[in-house]
């Protein structure tokens, strides 16, 4: 019972905390889901991204499912996904009855323009984390080059991307199978 | 039967906004256009307010749509119908993937896909930068960065590498400073 609680805490936390979107989770997961629970690892949770970019649904949902689902199966990943909403359901049920003028408040503004701020901070970190840990060859950095240029280009073409790069990447990790065999 | 209806266009949208949240607003439009269940002005507060709440926009979104149109249970269904294609296609793909993790291909995919997530995220987060310290988008022009925002970002940027404090704290932090000095 217990881990189906911290599933749906975590979550929520998550869920409260991020301002931005889907990738700006990134810094909380680190924290909660691969530091302080050893829910998954760094590489495990770039895959969930991954796979998350060109299959259907929102990133963030489907990430906390694949939590979930390893911890707990498939109720793990409906508690996880539910966690994850929850907060969003309460703030938005609240300001769609109440407040519709939400965004045009003074203080909203500042609040939001100085959280962008920290939401900088910590993507700065965590990018670098991610670029210790998972851009670690030439061909990695070749991968990252051609993606960055071609998602900047395009700004739609973010699962043309991620099939280019798993061609790329079965390629390369074949040829470096032949040159070991050589070896 | 509006009910009926919204879980259908819900899980519709779930099932083919492939790529996040930003994804899911072509479909808000077209229900705009084929129900005349919101104006598009309604549309266009609806996502100002899912981008400066917390959470995944794409969620906030179906929860508002809901909401305004029902009520906090309409709320709760649109979100629940918005990610149940997620949990569904999640749950088979995790189930899959724990078979074939050691297979030589899957591995070749994801020794790929790595670095492109990393490039992903990069230009994902390049919009939140340009917003955060440009005035009105990119420039190279001096009185066209936002200055106050640069400074305060080194400083903290500093201070959250030598303190390494919860996520969360720099969220709640540069909140609360944004308010108090109408950054």
């Amino acid at each position: 019972m217990k881990i189906y609680v911290d599933l749906f805490c975590t979550w929520f936390k998550i869920g409260l905390f991020t301002f931005g979107g889907g990738y700006a989770m990134l810094p909380l997961i680190e924290k909660e889901i691969i530091e302080k629970h050893h829910w998954a690892t760094q590489d495990e949770v770039l895959d969930y991204y991954a796979i998350g970019q060109c299959t259907p649904g929102i990133i963030a949902v489907n990430t906390a499912t694949f939590i979930g689902y390893y911890q707990k199966g498939i109720l793990g990943g409906i508690v996880a996904t539910l966690g994850v909403v929850s907060p969003s359901i309460v703030i938005i049920t609240i300001i769609a009855t109440l407040l519709p003028t939400f965004q045009d408040l003074p203080v909203v503004k500042h609040a939001l323009s100085g959280i962008s701020i920290g939401v900088c901070i910590l993507m700065v970190t965590s990018i670098l984390k991610l670029w210790k840990g998972s851009v670690k060859d030439k061909v990695g950095i070749f991968i990252f080059c051609l993606s960055l240029t071609i998602a900047f280009i395009f700004r739609t073409a973010t699962v043309w991307v991620i099939i280019l790069a798993g061609v790329c990447g079965l390629i390369f990790s074949n040829i470096k199978k032949l040159e070991e065999v050589d070896e | 039967m509006l009910l009926l209806q919204l879980i259908i266009e819900f899980f519709k949208t779930g099932l083919f906004a492939i790529g996040g949240g930003l994804a899911t607003i072509p479909f808000l439009y077209e229900m705009s256009y084929k129900y005349g269940w919101f104006s598009i002005e309604t549309l266009t507060t609806m996502i100002a307010i899912s981008e400066s709440t917390p959470g995944a926009m794409g969620v906030n979104m179906a929860t508002y749509v809901g909401t305004h149109l029902v009520g906090i249970v309409g709320g709760i269904i649109t979100t629940l119908s918005l990610v149940a294609p997620s949990i569904i296609v999640i749950c088979i793909i995790a189930k899959m993937l724990t078979k074939f993790k050691e297979s030589k291909i899957v591995q070749g995919l994801f020794y790929g896909l790595r670095p492109a997530v990393v490039a992903l995220i990069v230009v994902a987060c390049s919009s939140i930068f340009i917003t955060t310290f440009f005035k009105d988008g990119f420039t190279l022009s001096f009185a066209g960065i936002e200055w106050i925002h640069v400074g305060v970002f080194v400083v903290l940027y500093a201070l959250y590498q030598w303190k390494k404090p919860h996520p969360i704290l720099v969220i709640v932090a540069t909140g609360i400073l944004g308010v108090l000095f109408q950054l």
